[in-house]
């Protein structure tokens, strides 16, 4: 259990996806502007990575491995997740109308966010099922780190927007205007995180 | 447009990554020293090659509504390819790159030639403007490298600075230095490059990903907000 927290918290706050691992950095840049649409597009995000993780580790762990087939894995991972996107988009369109409404939007831009086969191809190297370990424990470490990842997207994507929407008031030199402040900003943020390293593992020690 | 034109405009004019700005997840992550950098650009360029090609031979073959997840498949059989010969040649940068090698699937660039570029030219003609673009791809990505490794890490290529490896900015290398020389670069190159101002604002509809949606999700994204 102490592991699963450990792996939860290490998730949303050392090994930040946006921050620290430079993945999803598309969306954190373009959706972060207004709070509303952030909060919008990192809960899709996170539905869509839990989702694609009970997905993708079965296929890899019942499929894949055992018939040698581990070099498919970045083609049927990416079809997979595509494929998925496509279906919760039809499903939620169908038979909620008013999450479809809400969330619907920023499905088809995440097919192709790096975060989420990035996360799908990190849990299958981090968490593989062996000798030693079941698939079950490993299933679960997965889905617990693919939460942790999609929560640490969400802080991200929330802490940004605030940053964001103080710049925008600002006299910022011309050539700085636009992209380059952000990024600037984003560095910031950034190191804001850096201050976490070593807490998480010396918490439960 | 002649060739050497459609050649030159990816190394300065249309830079994939200091003017388009398409493939930042790579460009962050792997410029933290010229040989991953280097590295990085090789296999981007070789499958964007690839891709461009063989996406260009095919675009009277592929019916329009099906095309993403088409060119999709491609790239990720031609992403998978590099990923084998990597693995296989140069196994010390299969390491260092990590998982960024099979991500160059969902790199913005790649998807973006072929949605901007390959469907709607001559075979040749998207060989040479792929060429164009992995090299300037990788020109920036060494550039961005060049600052990060000499003054975060005191070296070039791994051979030490004198003076410089004794005052190491290790924070250069670290993620908040990538967010932060890229906006330098892209801030220099507002100011010095010769091109006219058009990216006013970075919202949905500059998005690269908006080239693969067809612009769609970001038109919903924009009543959404309104609607809110």
């Amino acid at each position: 259990m102490t592991k699963l927290i450990i792996i939860l918290l290490s998730a949303v706050f050392i090994n930040n996806y946006v921050l620290t691992r430079f993945l999803g950095i598309c969306p954190f840049l373009g959706v972060s502007k207004k709070l509303d649409s952030a909060t919008g597009m990192s809960l899709a995000v996170i539905f869509v990575m839990l989702l694609a993780t009970a997905a993708t580790y079965p296929i890899q762990f019942f499929l894949l491995t055992p018939n040698n087939l581990d070099y498919l894995q970045t083609i049927v991972f990416i079809l997979v997740i595509a494929a998925l996107v496509q279906l919760v988009e039809i499903v939620l369109k169908r038979y909620i109308p008013s999450l479809h409404k809400s969330l619907g939007v920023y499905l088809p831009l995440i097919t192709t966010n790096c975060a989420v086969l990035g996360v799908t191809i990190l849990n299958v190297q981090d968490y593989p099922v062996t000798e030693t370990t079941t698939f079950w424990w490993g299933f679960a470490q997965s889905m617990v780190n693919s939460l942790g990842s999609g929560l640490g997207f969400f802080l991200a994507m929330v802490m940004f927007s605030g940053v964001r929407s103080a710049i925008e008031g600002s006299d910022i030199p011309k050539s700085f205007k636009g992209l380059p402040i952000t990024l600037i900003a984003a560095a910031i943020t950034s190191l804001s995180f850096l201050g976490f390293g070593g807490v998480i593992e010396n918490l439960f020690a | 447009m002649n060739t050497l034109q459609n050649f030159s405009k990816g190394i300065i004019k249309e830079n994939p990554v200091l003017v388009l700005v398409l493939g930042t997840c790579p460009t962050l992550a792997t410029s933290t020293n010229v040989t991953n950098a280097l590295g990085m650009g090789a296999a981007a360029t070789a499958v964007l090659l690839c891709s461009n090609i063989v996406i260009s031979a095919l675009r009277k073959v592929i019916p329009d509504k099906v095309r993403i997840p088409c060119y999709i498949v491609l790239i990720a059989g031609f992403v998978t390819m590099v990923q084998m010969l990597v693995k296989a040649f140069a196994p010390a940068l299969d390491a260092s790159l990590g998982i960024y090698l099979p991500l160059i699937v969902v790199n913005c660039i790649i998807l973006g030639r072929a949605e901007m570029f390959a469907n709607k030219n001559k075979v040749l003609d998207s060989a040479v403007d792929a060429l164009g673009m992995g090299v300037g791809f990788t020109l920036a990505l060494v550039l961005m490298a060049t600052i990060r490794e000499v003054f975060g890490n005191g070296s070039f290529m791994g051979l030490p600075i004198p003076v410089l490896s004794d005052n190491r900015i290790s924070i250069l290398t670290m993620a908040p230095g990538g967010f932060f020389v890229f906006g330098l670069l892209i801030a220099a190159m507002n100011k010095f490059a010769v091109h006219k101002p058009k990216k006013k604002d970075f919202g949905c509809a500059d998005c690269p990903s908006a080239e693969g949606c067809g612009k769609a999700s970001c038109e919903a994204g924009k009543e959404a907000a309104v609607n809110d």
